[in-house]
């Protein structure tokens, strides 16, 4: 049957048997395209590049980063921030498309799930790297020792150390409960050591009702949790900077904009994993045009939420009565980091209006360089929040317009990127990127559904 | 008298829910009705009505996680407060209400979200050693299975009737 009936695309194709269903996805962690490895063999790469830079960084100090007063955040928490952000879209949208109901979610929101877990994992190192010494980590633990090392409950960076921990923990129980039933599929149809590793991860699975009742209700009530959960993390993230003196970072817009440009970059992130796997593992009948499509019109719709909060802080600035913080901002948009702030302005909210015309949205290769700009520019966002607020405080003294991250700072920022890509790559060979028993169900109901319309 | 267990696999849902309905209607003598499993490749709540209000008692555990982890960690985080009380505070209260509320709402979260899934773990009765149970692959497939345990008479009838709505294949194996 043709996916194009009465002048409409369908999500999926009502017709693919349960079998053929267990059959791709299976087939994906057998047999990738080329690409699965050329695309792994990069991420090493780049992650070797970020080894080496820590690896100096570490025997030589931090001073190789540039970073001094009052620069001494610089791109590791402005990455720090992006990588947070970047795990919101995954299992945020997934766990309120699915108490919406919103069944197009199904063949995606396994990658995106997963999507999250590892930005997550990626944004922790950067608190790390950013340390300096980081052999005295242990510092950081609230322990009562002879060095009276107390954890201050009322700062907002304990916060967001207990926010991202409940997060990623939640997260991972979320993405492994709703993938156990698919566990139990790959154990059935496994040889060897992946036989025994598809056993212990489905726990012995069967599918009975009870399971499926369980099941039911379990998965809907992380997901019912997950959501303010994903909410607060971000907002915590912004109180980091929201509840300091800083000047221009001072504002009550600033959670609900953090939490906007979160969700912004993951679904940008989202579009582009999508193309990727769908090339990769040969996914074509499942991440269809249409539910690329609609993700496409979600990331706009964000956007335009950003944009808004966006010129809400910029108003916000330029109306109140907090001259040096106007400074700053002008600062921002006339001084030696225009170019990208001005970069970010156009990346941010002039961009995504491309996504408007159907035929860009109905072009991978277009919408795979979207999506990457849309999140350069959220990336050059959070690099924007942090150093020309540094570099022009409120001490004229501690002015400092000449920073520039040095080479050291930008290859562990590259690194990063390959660390993430190869721990997703991974996870795809080893996890069913499509979650097989949901897209069952979504073809059994949309078919049920349409006969039950048609006797109607 | 010989305890056994059969299964019956079907095509669809509609032949393993006539079969469930038959045998409901049969009112076979030693049938304990929750003794009868449907497994299958998806949920399905209408099929599974056909054997009755079944309790979920995984939401008890996700109140209770709730309650539990929003009040411990309260309580902790005042008591690691309680502690500090050795350090100057410049006059501000030792355990501040505002920013605990921020920890007590993670702290309440994440005791629901774990106990949820323990929760959940016992009440479906995971982890379970799959070789204990009657079990086809096809279930995780394309297959709807009805799983019926009772003595070797009732068993015979229940036979009878998983054969009467077509039923791809069954297999029975001895209990006790």
């Amino acid at each position: 049957m043709n996916s194009v009936t009465q002048g409409k695309e369908r999500d999926i194709r009502e017709d693919i048997a349960w079998a053929q269903i267990n059959r791709d996805v299976l087939a994906s962690l057998e047999q990738p395209r080329a690409t699965y490895w050329a695309l792994f063999a990069l991420a090493f790469c780049m992650f070797l590049v970020g080894v080496g830079c820590e690896w100096y960084q570490y025997n030589t100090g931090l001073g190789v980063s540039n970073m001094n007063n009052p620069d001494m955040w610089g791109l590791y928490i402005a990455t720090f921030i992006f990588w947070i952000g970047m795990s919101h879209s995954g299992t945020l949208l997934s766990a309120i498309l699915h108490i919406i109901h919103a069944d197009w979610r199904k063949p995606i929101y396994r990658f995106a799930e997963a999507m999250t877990t590892f930005s997550l994992m990626t944004a922790g190192l950067f608190v790390a790297v950013h340390l300096g010494r980081v052999w005295q980590i242990y510092y950081a633990l609230p322990y009562p020792n002879e060095r009276w090392v107390w954890p201050n409950f009322q700062s907002p960076l304990l916060w967001d150390a207990m926010a991202i921990f409940t997060y990623l923990s939640s997260s991972i129980l979320f993405l492994y409960v709703g993938a156990i039933p698919d566990f139990a599929i790959c154990r059935d149809h496994a040889t060897g050591w992946r036989k025994n590793f598809y056993t212990a991860l489905s726990l012995g699975w069967m599918g009975t009702d009870r399971q499926w009742r369980n099941f039911r209700v379990a998965y809907l009530v992380i997901a019912c949790f997950l959501i303010p959960l994903a909410v607060s993390v971000h907002s915590i993230v912004a109180s980091d900077f929201a509840m300091s003196q800083q000047p221009g970072w001072h504002i009550t817009s600033f959670p609900p904009y953090f939490v906007a440009g979160a969700l912004y970059s993951g679904c940008a992130a989202i579009i582009t994993l999508f193309i990727m796997l769908r090339h990769t593992f040969r996914f074509e009948e499942y991440m269809t045009m249409p539910i690329l499509d609609k993700t496409a019109r979600l990331t706009f719709a964000i956007a335009m939420v950003w944009t808004y909060l966006n010129l809400i802080e910029y108003a916000t600035v330029w109306y109140g009565a907090d001259e040096v913080a106007k400074e700053t901002l002008l600062q921002r948009a006339t001084g030696p980091y225009a170019v990208y702030w001005w970069s970010m302005n156009f990346l941010g909210s002039v961009v995504p209006f491309a996504l408007i015309f159907k035929k860009i949205r109905a072009n991978l290769t277009a919408m795979m360089i979207l999506s990457l700009l849309l999140n350069l520019g959220m990336w050059l966002e959070r690099w924007m929040i942090v150093t020309p607020t540094f570099s022009h405080g409120y001490y004229p003294w501690t002015w400092n317009h000449t920073f520039f991250p040095s080479l050291v700072q930008w290859g562990i920022v590259f690194g990063s990127f390959g660390w993430f890509g190869m721990l997703f790559m991974l996870f795809c060979k080893l996890v069913p990127s499509v979650s097989m028993y949901e897209v069952k169900e979504m073809v059994f109901h949309r078919k049920l559904a349409r006969i039950e319309a048609r006797e109607a | 008298m010989t305890i056994k267990r059969i299964l019956g696999l079907f095509n669809d849902f509609e032949q393993a829910s006539a079969a469930l309905h038959e045998l409901r209607e049969a009112n076979l003598p030693h049938l304990d009705w929750n003794d009868v499993t449907i497994k299958s490749p998806i949920e399905h709540p209408d099929v599974e009505s056909v054997l009755g209000v079944r309790s979920i008692p995984v939401r008890n555990y996700t109140l209770a996680g709730a309650i539990l982890g929003g009040s411990l960690g309260f309580l902790g985080i005042a008591t690691a407060q309680g502690n500090f009380f050795s350090q100057l505070k410049g006059g501000k209260p030792i355990i501040p209400l505002p920013p605990d509320f921020v920890l007590t709402y993670e702290m309440l979260i994440l005791g629901g979200v774990y106990i949820t899934v323990l929760g959940f773990l016992i009440c479906a009765g995971l982890p379970h050693r799959s070789k204990r149970d009657l079990y086809n692959a096809a279930v995780s497939e394309d297959q709807i299975g009805v799983m019926v345990k009772s003595n070797a008479h009732c068993i015979v009838e229940v036979r009878k009737i998983l054969e009467n709505h077509q039923a791809l294949s069954i297999q029975e194996e001895v209990v006790l």
